[in-house]
């Protein structure tokens, strides 16, 4: 164990920047991922071709290689940022594809007979779209919305690959460090991913449960 | 699109206001486009030094042999994963408390732990032994394998019920009955989301990066250790893949079709919160 308590305060520091990371990401693919899914929800049949190439393009590159274009190619073509932004542009824009996916998830799973309904007794298209459609789409989005963070959880340790010293990256320098003990490390910083996703998921249950019609 | 909850078929006007908002978008996606291309010519991004490469036999001939390799990095990780996955997914159904549990265990823990670290894991222990492409395959295999272990139980709870119990009723063994009767059954219903995890699992060879595994990534930071041509080359990978999952992507909805399955419904990872008995 003298590997996880001489080094605690490095693991604690890594697992603030995996949580920073996720913080930073979750935030900026929800912003982008929402407005990307506005455009898929569009009425208007350009704004869906767009946004469906934008999903296409971004969900099928995997992360890796996104990062490997805005961490190398970003300073190539004169903007200068630091690693966290320029790790963090890639990872949100991955990510923000799958909550446009999971946006628009959930707006389909509101059955047409609801909206129809409420436009039949007279509501108009805001009061429509937010006494009706939106909570019981934000409702369905939940569970995809929750595995979209978990997965983030763990796509923040590709950070390690750059130079972020984060959770991960604190594993590959212990395991070299402490060749005895490599077991004792990973599950320890393994137990520290699966208190995040827990928090996540529990957090996730919390949330449905709240909002299940009585 | 009249069938969406969000809005009713367009009349005569907006239909035009919609044909203006569309040449307004069609105009924006373009000048952006343009913006980066222009951006890209004034760093000097565009020269041929830096994509000439991509032309070059010799050059094209290591790409494509990274891509082979990531391509059997993917094939021999997902089969792996497909006996994993077959393995604990049956045991998650197990009659057995103790075959549940622990079966359920090994896929969250592997569910809930980054793939990377994984990896890493694997690799620090075993690279001597095994090799790097090997320890990127098992730690692939571990995390799909997990994935698939669910897939396996959602497809075969999918079978309907009266099949268990007709061939419960005619006295076959329970394990006669899941591989007799539910398995061949629920393949069908698993085959779109067994192709879509090989999706995801030829994204994550990317991984193999940082393990130095041989592979498409690992090809591409040869390229551009010796013509410097970074962002050209992660270009060139996106693509690649792009094309690659996109084409596997119309094999998933195609199988969908020809089988006439629903996705199944997956519990997302972690939201279970305990073992369940059939």
């Amino acid at each position: 164990m003298d590997a996880l308590t001489d080094n605690a305060s490095a693991i604690l520091d890594g697992f603030w920047l995996t949580i920073q990371l996720l913080v930073v990401n979750g935030i900026g693919a929800l912003v982008l991922g929402t407005l990307v899914a506005s455009l898929r929800l569009s009425p208007v049949p350009v704004m869906r071709a767009v946004a469906g190439l934008y999903i296409t393009v971004f969900r099928n590159t995997p992360l890796l290689v996104l990062i490997v274009i805005t961490y190398f190619g970003l300073p190539e073509v004169g903007i200068q940022l630091g690693f966290f932004t320029r790790i963090s542009i890639a990872m949100s824009v991955y990510t923000s594809t799958f909550i446009a996916e999971a946006l628009r998830s959930g707006v389909n799973a509101v059955p047409l007979g609801q909206a129809e309904a409420a436009r039949s007794i007279g509501m108009p298209f805001t009061m429509t779209l937010t006494q009706v459609v939106l909570p019981q789409a934000v409702r369905a989005t939940v569970p995809p919305m929750a595995s979209v963070l978990i997965a983030l959880t763990k796509n923040t340790s590709l950070a390690a690959g750059f130079g972020l010293a984060e959770a991960t990256f604190r594993l590959k320098g212990l395991v070299n460090d402490y060749a005895t003990e490599r077991w004792v490390i990973f599950f320890g910083i393994a137990l520290g991913y699966i208190v995040i996703v827990e928090v996540i998921s529990f957090g996730a249950a919390r949330l449905e449960r709240r909002w299940r019609v009585a | 699109m009249s069938t969406s909850v969000l809005f009713d078929a367009p009349g005569p006007r907006a239909r035009r206001r919609h044909r203006l908002l569309g040449v307004a978008t069609a105009l924006v996606a373009v000048a952006v486009l343009v913006a980066v291309v222009l951006r890209l010519q004034d760093r000097g991004q565009l020269t041929a030094a830096k994509w000439e490469v991509f032309a070059t036999p010799a050059y094209v001939q290591v790409l494509l042999e990274g891509l082979l390799d990531t391509l059997k990095a993917a094939v021999g990780a997902i089969l792996l994963a497909l006996v994993f996955g077959l393995v604990f997914g049956v045991g998650k159904l197990s009659s057995s408390r103790l075959v549940r549990w622990t079966s359920w265990t090994v896929v969250e823990f592997f569910r809930a732990v980054p793939l990377l670290m994984l990896i890493i894991f694997v690799w620090t222990i075993w690279s001597e032994t095994i090799g790097s492409l090997w320890s990127l395959v098992i730690g692939l295999a571990l995390y799909n394998g997990s994935v698939l272990a669910e897939v396996f139980r959602a497809g075969i709870q999918a079978v309907p019920k009266g099949q268990s119990e007709a061939a419960m009723a005619i006295g076959l063994r329970p394990s006669q009955t899941m591989r007799i009767v539910l398995l061949p059954q629920g393949i069908k219903i698993m085959l779109p989301s067994i192709v879509s995890q090989f999706i995801v699992a030829l994204k994550d060879t990317s991984l193999g990066y940082v393990i130095l595994a041989p592979g498409l990534t690992y090809a591409g930071k040869l390229i551009w250790g010796e013509f410097d041509n970074r962002l050209a080359t992660g270009l060139v990978l996106a693509a690649i893949y792009i094309v690659a999952n996109s084409l596997l992507s119309l094999v998933v909805t195609w199988l969908q079709r020809r089988l006439g399955a629903k996705p199944l419904e997956i519990v997302p990872a972690q939201m279970q919160s305990q073992a369940e008995a059939r």
